[in-house]
């Protein structure tokens, strides 16, 4: 065992990661490694690339340059190790469906074309809607919810994915306190277990309790590495320091005069 | 050629009345529609279309008679209730707008059909015409039609003007609007008005179904060419007479053709060449321009080698062959010659038989390229932390686009620097 | 999405007519190729005009529609001889005249009508396939990024989708017609979503609210004598108002009582 995780490969390897928007860069560069089995921390001010840099990661955008790979694969061969816990505001949360059908769909990705979910599928849902504290809701009607709930129930569907690296876009974002430490006592036991969990988060206050490592973005990658080391008072004035003007006028020349980025 | 001329000498009372009828329907109608475009509300006009049906049929119904002034308002009260049923309906359930607006524009139109199908079937003799709002009738328009359609075109043309920065304030920022204490809601309700207004004058030329096009289609038209919402209303305008010109055109040269359809076809033709054609925002533009920008990135590219290839010597203007320029940089040998070529005609470069050497403007021009390349390579490892491993790639592309003016603020951030993260010389 | 489907009724329609002109019958295979092509193609174009030309969505669906609603309006008038199909049938369809066109077996005795063999099987075709890729077209309608993120095709189930919309114009056009089939497509899921927050019950509900917005309508229009089509259109449209007003869970009365007693 001692040997296996002397080599183990990096949870998340990001290589010279270039995202355009309109052709203008969003991310410009980003170079990191993310070893496995811990919580991770995207900090950064508003328009800094943060949800930009997991969706990309995800595959969810095209990128212009670099390539990115996890437990050393690319993405589309780990897909079912990997796990998503979108914006709670990117689903229509009126769309008929109860807690349960969302979580289930946690289970989709590992059932495959013409297989319905079996009674083993509904434990595992069942389970880890327990684990979220949300076993009663079950058949709850998700319009029902509030935004904890909700977002307990995304985090339920990521769970019941059983996957080994999480990415998580602001689950914070509006839920009560409580629901804030249940959640990330459940994300603590996760990396104890040795997954690994990227979220991205936006409160500077509960930084340096909850995670372990931290990722300074802000277009270019300011920082990343433990979070005693890298959340220093010198990185986060720089990270929050305001944009590097000439950086984005160029990146508004490109987008303006369309010149070929990197194609 | 002779159906041509006979057509535009306009000495037929009849291509006069179709002609000018298209024309003032397309033209206003383009008006209107271009603020629904802009507020981004492109199938309200739709549903407004469908839904004056059944009023049309409630009107004759009503009133036992094709007088179009019933008629009008009949369409009016629909259109206008179901504007207002898409509203109700959004804000007091679950249902998104755009269901709404199927709903509401599917269910109205069928009741309209109900109604027609009813009126055509209960032997009324002066039933016959009605199903013209169907289709549109713009080849049998007559002198009394034209009235009406010239009273509404100048009517809506005349509050497009006067109301003109009102609307593109309240399109523009409505909350804003509301600040700066403008009736919003009155503004709201006159311009509705005349959307309802076009539609009903305008369905009797095109029809139900493609009244939409008319609305709508010349305001895309329009936006590629300007961004300038003035320039924006004239460009409708224009596209939209010259496709009810058109369209009457076609359907006089072939009478078996439907003016409305083609009056359509006309505009999205129209739509589709702009959007191949036009400037800055056309997809031809677009692909020319890439492909100057590949030129140029490659004849610098050819300039920086041979600057490089002196910088050893510290002599730049030494002659050399096509394959020495290769062996540093893989150049495609043939597009190479024609970069060469190139460079030779604008004066970077001198040939003399197989050899090439650069020029005092050519060893400048590489010079620049140079030094942008090293300042923004320093710039990266400086200021945006990146490894000095990964900053060629990005500057290999910047190097050929930077304006002066960010080139002077990158040598003024850096300081005028001596040498690049890879210990070469920044030539100034 | 419900306009875009809006949007496919109406652009099947030169589909239907080149099909019509290639085969020269009203061969239903080749009238649902046609559809079908030009179903897929008004989705392809609607997001070529909105990703590629910059044109926003709202517009990009009514430049499209139109355009190919004109260009088969007139193929309709261009070989008005060849075709037979006319505007009105377009619009409202003939659901009165479907006993007329019996399919006759070999030994002459009369089978069933067509178009209920032709919407029968349409029926089926699609019960099958909602069956089978339930869990899919669930998943990537409800979140199509999470869809994406954990390996499913997003765009392939949106074009299935659609597929399955072009499918059902066409097979319905001739009874109800291509503008009457949306009422048909929107208003009962619609109404069925303001009655149930459960996403089988609500396929099965909107179902049985077609059924009985069909049988209704038919009796309405032979009160009044009027489109088969329309009527039933018309009833859907009653059918709304009425779980507007009175849904249990979600109706209009509901809504003020609750409001009322707090």
């Amino acid at each position: 065992m001692e040997a296996v995780n002397a080599v183990k490969a990096p949870a998340l390897e990001v290589h010279d990661l270039t995202v355009a928007f309109d052709r203008k860069p969003v991310l410009w560069n980003i170079d990191l490694e993310i070893p496995q089995g811990k919580l991770v921390g995207i900090i950064g001010p508003n328009g800094a690339g943060k949800s930009t840099l997991i969706k990309s990661i995800m595959g969810l955008l095209p990128l212009s340059s670099g390539y990115c790979k996890l437990f050393d694969e690319s993405i589309d061969k780990v897909r079912h190790r990997i796990s998503y816990v979108p914006q709670r505001e990117s689903v229509d949360w009126d769309f008929p469906v109860s807690v349960l059908d969302v979580v289930m769909m946690g289970r989709y990705g590992k059932l495959g074309l013409l297989k319905r979910p079996r009674q083993a599928d509904i434990d595992v849902a069942m389970d880890c809607l327990k684990k979220v504290g949300m076993e009663s809701f079950a058949n709850r009607q998700i319009a029902q919810l509030s935004g904890g709930q909700q977002q307990r129930t995304f985090l339920a569907r990521a769970l019941a994915q059983q996957a080994d690296i999480y990415f998580m876009d602001e689950p914070f974002a509006g839920v009560d306190a409580a629901t804030e430490k249940a959640i990330i006592s459940l994300l603590r036991t996760m990396t104890a277990n040795n997954k690994t969990v990227i979220v991205v988060h936006h409160d500077l206050q509960s930084v340096s309790t909850y995670f372990d490592w931290v990722i300074l973005l802000n277009t270019r990658l300011v920082a990343y590495g433990p979070t005693e080391r890298i959340f220093t008072q010198e990185k986060l004035q720089e990270t929050y320091g305001g944009k590097l003007t000439l950086l984005s006028d160029v990146g508004d020349l490109i987008r303006r005069e369309n010149f070929p980025n990197r194609e | 050629m002779s159906s041509f001329t006979e057509f535009f000498s306009f000495a037929d009372p009849n291509v006069r009345y179709v002609t000018i009828g298209a024309v003032l329907i397309t033209a206003s109608s383009a008006l209107v529609g271009t603020f629904t475009f802009l507020n981004k509300k492109s199938l309200l006009g739709d549903a407004i279309a469908h839904a004056v049906l059944p009023g049309i049929c409630l009107g004759f119904l009503l009133s036992g008679t094709k007088n179009p002034l019933y008629l009008i308002l009949g369409a009016f009260v629909t259109g206008w209730l179901s504007l207002y049923a898409i509203q109700y309906i959004t804000t007091k359930s679950r249902i998104k707008e755009d269901t709404a607006i199927g709903l509401i524009l599917s269910v109205f139109f069928g009741f309209g059909i109900l109604l027609l199908t009813y009126i055509q079937k209960s032997g009324n003799a002066n039933q016959s015409g009605l199903d013209h709002f169907l289709f549109g009738k713009a080849a049998s328009m007559v002198a009394a039609d034209i009235i009406t359609f010239s009273v509404v075109a100048v009517c809506l043309m005349t509050l497009t003007l006067l109301f003109f920065k009102e609307f593109t304030l309240m399109v523009f920022d409505r909350n804003y609007a509301v600040a700066l204490g403008l009736p919003v809601k009155k503004l709201e309700l006159l311009l509705t008005s005349m959307i309802v207004l076009a539609v009903v004058v305008g369905i009797q030329a095109v029809g139900v179904v493609l009244m939409a096009a008319v609305l709508i289609t010349p305001a895309a038209v329009a936006r590629f060419w300007t961004n300038s919402i003035r320039i924006m209303f004239v460009v409708a305008a224009i596209t939209g007479a010259f496709s009810g010109l058109a369209g009457a055109y076609i359907s006089y040269t072939a009478p078996s053709m439907p003016t409305g359809p083609w009056i359509v076809i006309v505009i999205s033709t129209l739509a589709l060449a702009s959007f191949l054609l036009a400037p800055t925002k056309g997809v031809l533009n677009r692909f020319l321009k890439q492909r100057r920008f590949r030129r140029t990135i490659q004849d610098e590219n050819v300039l920086k080698v041979l600057y490089q290839l002196g910088e050893g010597s510290k002599n730049f203007y030494i002659h050399r062959y096509a394959e020495e320029i290769i062996r540093k940089r893989n150049f495609n040998k043939q597009s190479l010659m024609r970069s060469i070529q190139r460079l030779c005609r604008q004066g970077y470069l001198e040939k003399s038989g197989e050899l090439c050497s650069l020029t005092e403007e050519g060893k400048n021009r590489a010079k620049r390229v140079v030094k942008i390349h090293r300042l923004w390579e320093l710039y990266l490892t400086t200021h945006v932390n990146i490894a000095p491993d990964h900053v060629h790639e990005d500057a290999d592309t910047i190097e050929h686009f930077l304006t002066p003016e960010l080139e002077a603020d990158l040598e003024r951030i850096l300081n005028y620097p001596v040498v690049d993260p890879h210990k070469a010389e920044i030539p100034y | 999405m419900a306009l875009v489907s809006d949007a496919i009724s109406h652009a099947v329609l030169p589909g239907i007519v080149l099909a019509f002109l290639f085969s020269g019958s009203r061969d239903s295979l080749t009238m649902v190729v046609g559809a079908g092509i030009l179903g897929l193609l008004t989705t392809f174009l609607i997001e070529f005009f909105h990703k590629k030309a910059k044109l926003q969505s709202d517009a990009a669906i009514g430049v499209v529609f139109t355009w190919l609603f004109a260009i088969g309006v007139v193929l309709i008038s261009l070989f008005a001889g060849k075709v037979d199909l006319d505007q009105d049938c377009v619009l409202y369809g003939e659901i009165a005249y479907t006993p007329l066109d019996m399919i006759i077996l070999e030994n002459g005795n009369l089978l069933a009508p067509k178009a209920v063999v032709v919407m029968t099987s349409v029926l089926l075709i699609i019960g099958i396939i909602i069956t089978l890729f339930y869990k899919e077209l669930l998943l990537t309608s409800f979140d199509p990024g999470y869809a994406t993120a954990i390996g499913f095709s997003t765009a392939f189930w949106h074009y299935l989708l659609m597929g399955m919309v072009s499918a059902t114009t066409v097979a319905s056009f001739e009874s109800v017609g291509a503008i009457l089939v949306v009422a048909l497509l929107i208003v009962p899921p619609a109404t069925a979503y303001l009655l149930t927050d459960n996403f089988k019950r609500m396929l099965w509900l909107s179902s049985l609210i077609g059924v009985i917005a069909s049988a209704s309508g038919y009796y309405l229009a032979v009160w009044m004598d009027g489109s088969i089509a329309a009527a039933i259109a018309t009833m859907s449209g009653v059918l709304f108002a009425g779980a507007f007003v009175f849904s249990p869970t979600h109706g209009l009365l509901k809504r003020k009582l609750v409001r009322a007693m707090n």
